[in-house]
């Protein structure tokens, strides 16, 4: 019997989705087609379009689906970049997805990009008064900022409403990286993109500022690996990165994998009322923060506290830091007592690596080498929960023998 | 489990024998290159996702494991250190010596394993007492037991070849492509893993800092200019440049490399001839010998594909050089002690920084990092180098 508490790395599909989405793969016609069969694909596509473009509060146009949340970072930021030039400044804080960091970094190495980092707090906050400031003080060169709703790791809600507001003012286009907030916490893309606001439309260089791109990824809310969408204000122009036949608003094209999106749609749908919700998630989570802090009272929350209605923290996610001990070790020991959790990002091929998130909260090295995310879904259960916290103190002190990786061998 | 055919077989038949088994890759560098170039088999992704599909294949769980950081202090900086020193350092045997069967033994050990399993070709046997001893494998042109010369008995305790008896490689290989490895036919590594392209030299000179200097005669006289000594080896000829001949007009090869004074010493092809070897970083892999201080008849091997060469060997204390430092020149604080080696023959091709390692029959006895060497043929004039024996050159 193995335990899943690695939810935000994936969620298992629900059984509607994964039901739905094999109903649509048997169903023939290219959305594109003119013909009947197309026209009902088509209809399809569509229809699952209007659902997630409902699932976070924007206009069915504005739904581009990608080919998972890594492809819509890439376009949002690639797309913003060149639709801003000659602007070659990206705002963006440290500690975000490698879907965004990677894309900086390509863009500053082989574009002319200049990242300009923004700090985080000690709970991975990002301060809306350094936007101000590093906006402040020459916003004419800033192609865009980008951030993430809430972190992925630590999970730590950004004021990326905030942010927007002071964005907006300067003009300047800002994507929000929602795929780990998405179905943990309410997103409103109408209201975070401030539709409608007077002056916020026609900012110079082609796009809008504010907010007007948010990426989305599937298969973090029980829908199938391999779509996402990257929801783009009607008010934004953005440079596509895939050419061809024109679909999607000339943004994406490529024929669209109807099935996919009626998949997505149906665990969109499912998401409903999601502060009503995630009561149960956040319970299992404070029971399990407390059960961890109980059983290893060396173990440190990393991220911002679990403190009730206005918590700026994800309700599935717990994140610590066991110091002393490798967190390889702990997921090691974790996975042979049958638990799955997360070190954070692995990166290729199963190579662990010290949290970058946590480096940018301003840990040190071996903190981030220390850290464990567990995190919790819609189907986990109080005895999850508790199988974990039986399991983990074992698990905990075997690890602190074992050590650092890097500590002088004894043999 | 490197991602090469040996050890994806290894754990296929550690895992038959009853074992209960976990594969484990050494993540060994921060920056692994993504496709395997050249002759290197291990230590990119790639090679990581080898070791996974045979893992998979096998049914065990399969794990990468992040010594990158020890990796680095103890072999990278351990060979560069040792290369700018004027030594010839192995830097397999260093990461056999402190990660296999150190960094990764300890911690798979504080994590509830009893021992690492690789693919090399070397047999554990067990004396009539129940000792545990390292012996060739039984396929002599695969056998590895050279660069596992320097276990000790603790790290033999918990060590497990299981391809040591396999006749041939061809064995090898034809068994993981029964088993269907995608490895089966996979070339084996020769480079070091942590030089990407195979070019060591490039690769250290990028590193070590060099400075012209002189090169000498045995005599002491100079003969000409070299534009840093760490560049060159023991026994080099190519690439000296020295303006007028030899009196006897033969060429003319690297004898001793000093750092110290960034002076190489070349001569005659005769005077490369070694006829003792000593160092005071030894170990004995297994039992020691009963009396190492009494001369003891042994075999020694000074590079992994050389010949064994009968010898005597014994333990000695050596008085500490006045003036010298007496840090890091031996086993305990008093003074020095020494394992010399006398090849009953002299030896070639070898130099400070080498392991010779010790065999009576098939058995590995231990072994000793070279820091001094002797030649075979005295030096002409004798006023030069007072001394017996050639002092080290990193304590000259
Ligand atoms: C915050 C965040 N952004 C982007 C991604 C990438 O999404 P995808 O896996 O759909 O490419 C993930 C998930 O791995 C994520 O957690």
């Amino acid at each position: 019997m193995s335990i899943y508490l690695d939810h935000a790395a994936t969620t298992p599909m629900l059984p509607a989705a994964i039901e739905a989405y094999v109903d649509a793969m048997s169903v023939v016609g290219n959305p594109a087609s003119i013909h009947s069969q197309g026209q009902n694909a088509k209809r399809m596509l569509e229809e699952a379009r209007e659902t997630v473009a409902r699932s976070v509060g924007c206009d069915p146009i504005e739904v581009v689906f990608t080919g998972g949340g890594t492809e819509a970072i890439n376009l949002a930021l690639k797309g913003l970049f060149w639709a801003r030039a000659p602007r070659r400044r990206i705002l963006v804080p440290g500690g975000e997805h490698h879907a965004t960091m990677d894309t900086v970094e390509w863009l500053e190495n082989h574009d002319g990009a200049e990242p300009g980092w923004l700090p985080l707090d000690r709970a991975g906050r990002v301060d809306p008064a350094r936007v101000a400031d590093a906006l402040g003080t020459g916003a004419e060169d800033v192609a865009l900022l980008s951030l993430l709703a809430a972190n992925n790791e630590v999970g730590t809600l950004q004021p990326v409403a905030e942010i927007g507001e002071i964005a907006a003012v300067h003009g300047i286009p800002v994507h929000i990286d929602a795929v780990s907030a998405y179905g943990q916490v309410p997103i409103d893309f109408r209201a975070l993109s401030g539709a409608g606001r007077t002056g916020a439309s026609g900012g110079a260089g082609g796009s809008a500022g504010g907010i007007v791109a948010l990426s989305l990824s599937a298969h973090k809310i029980g829908g199938p690996v391999g779509i996402g969408a990257l929801v783009l204000s009607r008010r934004a122009s953005i440079v596509p990165l895939i050419h061809g036949g024109g679909q999607q608003r000339q943004v994406r094209s490529g024929t669209q994998d109807v099935a996919a999106a009626v998949a997505f749609a149906a665990a969109a749908s499912a998401l409903g009322d999601v502060p009503a919700r995630n009561v149960h998630l956040r319970a299992l989570r404070d029971r399990l923060i407390a059960g961890v802090l109980a059983v290893v009272p060396t173990a440190v929350l990393n991220g911002a506290a679990p403190d009730g209605p206005d918590e700026q923290r994800l309700p599935g996610n717990a994140h610590f830091t066991f110091p002393g001990c490798e967190g390889e070790s702990l997921l090691f020991l974790l996975d042979a007592a049958g638990i799955s959790v997360s070190t954070g990002s692995a990166c290729q091929a199963g190579i662990p690596e010290p949290s970058h998130v946590l480096r940018a909260m301003g840990r040190s090295e071996a903190e981030a080498r220390s850290a464990l995310r567990i995190t919790l879904g819609r189907d986990s259960t109080g005895a999850d929960v508790d199988a974990f916290l039986a399991a983990l103190p074992a698990a905990h002190a075997q690890a602190s023998r074992a050590g650092m990786n890097d500590r002088v061998p004894t043999r | 489990m490197s991602g090469g055919v040996d050890s994806a077989v290894a754990a296929a038949r550690a895992v038959e024998a009853g074992h209960e088994v976990v594969g484990v890759h050494l993540a060994l560098s921060r920056m692994p290159g993504t496709l395997r170039t050249g002759s290197r088999g291990c230590c990119t992704i790639e090679d990581s996702m080898d070791a996974q599909r045979a893992a998979n294949i096998i049914g065990i769980p399969y794990y990468v494991w992040d010594f990158s950081e020890r990796f680095k202090l103890d072999v990278v900086d351990d060979f560069i250190a040792e290369y700018a020193a004027g030594r010839t350092p192995n830097p397999c045997m260093r990461c056999n010596e402190r990660i296999k069967f150190a960094a990764l033994l300890d911690k798979a050990i504080d994590l509830g394993f009893d021992a690492v399993c690789t693919g090399h070709y070397a047999s554990i046997q067990t004396d009539a007492a129940g000792n545990r001893e390292l012996h060739r494998a039984s396929a002599w042109a695969k056998d590895q037991s050279y660069v596992l010369g320097v276990l000790t008995a603790e790290q033999l305790e918990h060590s497990m070849f299981p391809l040591g008896e396999t006749p041939s490689k061809a064995e090898v290989r034809a068994e993981a492509a029964e088993r269907g490895f995608s490895v089966a036919t996979k070339p084996d590594s020769y480079d070091i893993c942590f030089i990407p392209d195979g070019d060591t030299r490039g690769w250290l000179a990028e590193r070590v800092p060099a400075s012209a200097g002189d090169i000498l005669d045995r005599e002491g006289n100079t003969l000409g200019r070299h534009e840093g000594a760490a560049a060159f080896t023991v026994g080099q000829r190519k690439g000296l440049q020295i303006g007028t001949p030899a009196a006897d007009g033969k060429p003319r090869f690297v004898l001793e490399v000093r750092p110290i004074t960034n002076t190489v010493v070349v001569g005659p092809k005769e005077a490369l001839a070694i006829g003792l070897i000593a160092g005071s970083k030894f170990t004995w892999t297994g039992l020691a010998p009963e009396h190492p201080g009494i001369a003891f008849d042994c075999d020694v091997q000074i590079r992994a594909h050389a010949d064994p060469v009968p010898a005597v060997a014994q333990v000695v204390s050596v008085p500490v050089p006045a003036g010298a430092d007496s840090a890091g020149a031996g086993a305990t604080d008093a003074g020095a002690i020494e394992l010399v080696i006398t090849p009953r023959e002299p030896l070639t091709g070898v130099a400070p920084g080498q392991t010779a390692v010790l065999y009576v029959g098939t058995r590995v006895l231990g072994q000793c990092t070279i820091d001094r060497t002797v030649s075979a043929v005295p030096v002409p004039s004798a006023a030069v180098e007072p001394a017996p024996v050639a002092v080290p050159a990193a304590r000259a």
